[in-house]
């Protein structure tokens, strides 16, 4: 394909021109991790449709734009208050936000606080931690497989940096904001890594929203590593132009008694792909990973989640509903591996899905992979419509038609919404699903977290704690 | 209030109810009977206005409108209520937040402002002491887990929070235990007012010795074959279904 070559030749010659650049806060070690990462993409390119794991998310159409790539971040420091707000009562968080693919505070770009944590760019810990980053950096992703992974790790020069110390508990929740705020179409490709102590807390909430109508392609990878009794919740909430194209990959790894909850939960976006692997590496671990999709017009959202059960005695529940509409298309291909040894494993795994029409199309695959053989093991997939029997039942009771639905679809949201365990962010969540339902939501000039306006239209009111 | 004018109705191509006519007035219950399969259930889904159902030929008054022209949600905000034979579970929907929005739909219409809570969780409380049916059951989802008695008589408890014109009881009594019978008509019988009517759709009499109907129809092949007062539903019990057979 001509047009892909394009991008592929870009990026390319970009690399090669702008080495220095791009090398500025490497250790060595890293340096030669981007190099052969890049010649591991020139081999594997853009995935196409050709991969089995690709088959059903064609990149050509994103491919095809022509995008920006910032070497360097714009000069001085943003005005966030000029973005957004916080403005969510009851619920106080510490804001990290990524502008245009860089860390927003460039005069203060890691925080230490006094318990040890570590908070900041990614970018500024390599120079300043680059040991405590070399023993976990690209440890936990796979760059070796998929040409975007590969490509990530060529590039990424900034994204967030998070260290907690063994026995601490982050005292705020961690709100990481991505911005993309500019004239031209960007191609962004940033690097989280977040390393949780022993016994330590975190809550996380991941944010990528769009602040203008221009096309974007963001490439991000995410790796956490999760030490013995490490709990970590982590919410990722993607509200983005239908002209962005957004893949996600994140990568967990969990040692002993290590607990994780995670959730992707797409509301807009043109592209949205979330590559989610979660590795249970240490005995008595637990992952809950979980995802809701709300899709119309022409959106597109692939969750593939591969979550490993390395060793026995370990426990992981995946949980994703989608409703389609309109000539939307998901994907849903979750594998749980249970390898030789990890007896008493129980793996569950759930995928429902809504279209409320003929054009909406879903590919559910849900794959379970087992070599032990004392294991509780179960997977499911469904693709259904509003149920007419309800729907006329609660219609029989002079309920409209409008919000019977609105009803019967904010049900089906709610089972993931409720495993949400903090509570202003469940009403949050809750307020922007039921807007998006309603064809409500805009695509915010602020964070999908600090929109002004709550949710009090008495007609579609739920009491949540009554369900 | 109703009239019911040589309606004929078909499923899928295939006549169902021939001809029937029925008329119910303000402060009557009346009681239709008959064998399985002769269209009770039919005729409850068509006042109701669930879809799949060909009108061919006939007509239904309700109150003066056309109910058939009437959307099924429409027939509900004026009044007409339909006690399910077999009422759906609704996962993730609680019974509250169904019956609040419900009867903000009956006011929206009415033209007056929400409920205020005070006076919704007085409306609840009452409509649960009438039927026996616990709170907790209110704050779970719609039917959800729900045992078929506790379906049934969340049914009635619907019944009385929404105070409709015209009830439609469709097999309320099928599958209850005499006790739980006695709840449902208690229920019934103290909604019943000299403004509204009920028709109790039943396949055996026993129903009847707890709601006194003042007229019975025998329904037979998608026909009223014979009407008369509540000692018809004696007969009925002691000679069975199928001398009308042969009669029709």
């Amino acid at each position: 394909m001509i047009t892909e070559a394009t991008l592929k030749n870009k990026v390319t010659d970009l690399y090669k021109e702008n080495k220095d650049r791009i090398f500025s806060n490497d250790p060595p070690e890293i340096r030669k991790l981007r190099e052969d990462a890049f010649n591991r993409f020139l081999q594997l390119d853009f995935p196409t449709t050709r991969l089995e794991s690709w088959k059903n998310t064609d990149l050509r159409k994103v491919l095809e734009k022509d995008y920006s790539i910032m070497f360097e971040p714009e000069n001085g420091n943003v005005d966030l208050d000029r973005i957004f707000r916080c403005e969510v009562p009851d619920f106080d968080t510490h804001i990290i936000s990524m502008y245009n693919g860089w860390y927003a505070y460039r005069d203060k770009p890691l925080i230490k606080l006094q318990n040890g944590t570590i908070i900041g760019s990614f970018g500024q810990a390599m120079k300043e931690y680059p040991d405590l980053v070399k023993k976990h950096y690209n440890q936990i992703a796979k760059t070796d497989i998929n040409g975007l992974n590969a490509l990530n790790t060529a590039y990424a020069q900034d994204g967030i940096f998070i260290y907690v110390p063994d026995g601490v508990e982050t005292y705020k929740t961690i709100q990481m904001v991505n911005i993309l705020d500019r004239d031209d179409n960007l191609f962004v490709q940033n690097r989280n890594l977040v390393i949780l102590g022993k016994n330590s807390k975190m809550t996380l909430v991941h944010c990528d929203d769009s602040h203008n109508q221009h096309a974007s392609f963001t490439n991000t990878i995410t790796e956490v590593f999760m030490d013995e009794g490490a709990d970590l919740k982590y919410y990722k909430l993607q509200n983005l132009n239908n002209d962005t194209s957004l893949v996600n990959s994140a990568f967990f790894h969990q040692e002993k008694d290590s607990n994780l909850a995670t959730f992707a939960i797409s509301l807009n976006g043109g592209l949205i792909r979330n590559d989610i692997h979660a590795r249970l590496n240490g005995e008595g671990s637990h992952a809950d990973v979980m995802g809701l999709y709300l899709l119309d017009k022409d959106q597109h959202v692939d969750n593939q989640v591969h979550v490993t059960h390395a060793v026995p005695n370990c426990t992981s529940n995946e949980l994703f509903k989608g409703i389609l509409d309109d000539h939307s298309s998901g994907v849903f291909n979750g594998h749980i591996l249970v390898e030789k040894d990890a007896q008493h494993t129980n793996a569950f795994q759930t995928n429902r899905n809504i279209l409320l029409n003929d054009k909406a199309m879903v590919h559910s695959k849900p794959f379970l992979e087992i070599y032990a053989d004392d294991v509780k093991c179960s997977h499911g997939a469904t693709v259904g419509q509003i149920d007419n029997e309800a729907l006329f039942y609660i219609k029989s009771r002079g309920i409209s038609e409008y919000n019977a639905k609105l009803l019967l679809m904010y049900a089906f949201a709610a089972e993931v919404i409720n495993e949400i365990s903090i509570q202003p962010l469940k009403d949050r969540i809750d307020d922007l699903v039921k807007k998006r339902l309603r064809g409500e939501l805009a695509v915010c000039d602020q964070c999908v977290l600090h929109c002004k306006n709550q949710e009090q239209a008495y007609e579609f009111k739920i009491d949540m704690s009554k369900i | 209030m109703l009239t019911i004018k040589n309606l004929h109705v078909e499923i899928e191509g295939k006549e169902i109810i021939r001809g029937l006519d029925l008329e119910v007035k303000a402060g009557e219950v009346h009681a239709i009977m008959g064998p399985n399969g002769t269209g009770k259930s039919t005729l409850a889904a068509v006042i109701a206005g669930r879809e799949g159902y060909d009108v061919t030929e006939g007509e239904i008054i309700y109150n003066n409108k056309e109910l058939l022209e009437m959307e099924t949600e429409e027939r509900a905000l004026n009044g007409i209520f339909l006690g399910f034979q077999y009422p759906v579970e609704i996962p993730g929907v609680s019974m509250n937040n169904f019956m609040r929005t419900a009867l903000n739909e009956q006011r929206k219409y009415r033209g007056l402002d929400p409920i205020p809570a005070s006076e919704f969780l007085t409306q609840m409380e009452e409509a649960r002491k009438l039927v026996e049916i616990q709170d907790k059951l209110t704050n779970r989802s719609v039917n959800e887990g729900f045992s078929g008695g506790e379906k049934k008589r969340n049914e009635i408890f619907q019944m009385a929070m929404i105070k409709p014109t015209l009830a439609i009881l469709d097999e309320t009594d099928s599958g209850l235990d005499i006790d739980a019978l006695k709840v449902v008509a208690r229920g019934v019988n103290a909604l019943k007012s000299k403004d509204n009517a009920t028709i109790v759709i039943t396949h055996y009499q026993r129903l009847l010795e707890y709601i006194i109907p003042d007229f019975v129809h025998v329904l037979f092949d998608g026909k009223i074959v014979r009407s008369g007062g509540r000692e018809l539903a004696l007969e009925l019990e002691e000679k069975g279904y199928e001398w009308l057979k042969q009669e029709a």
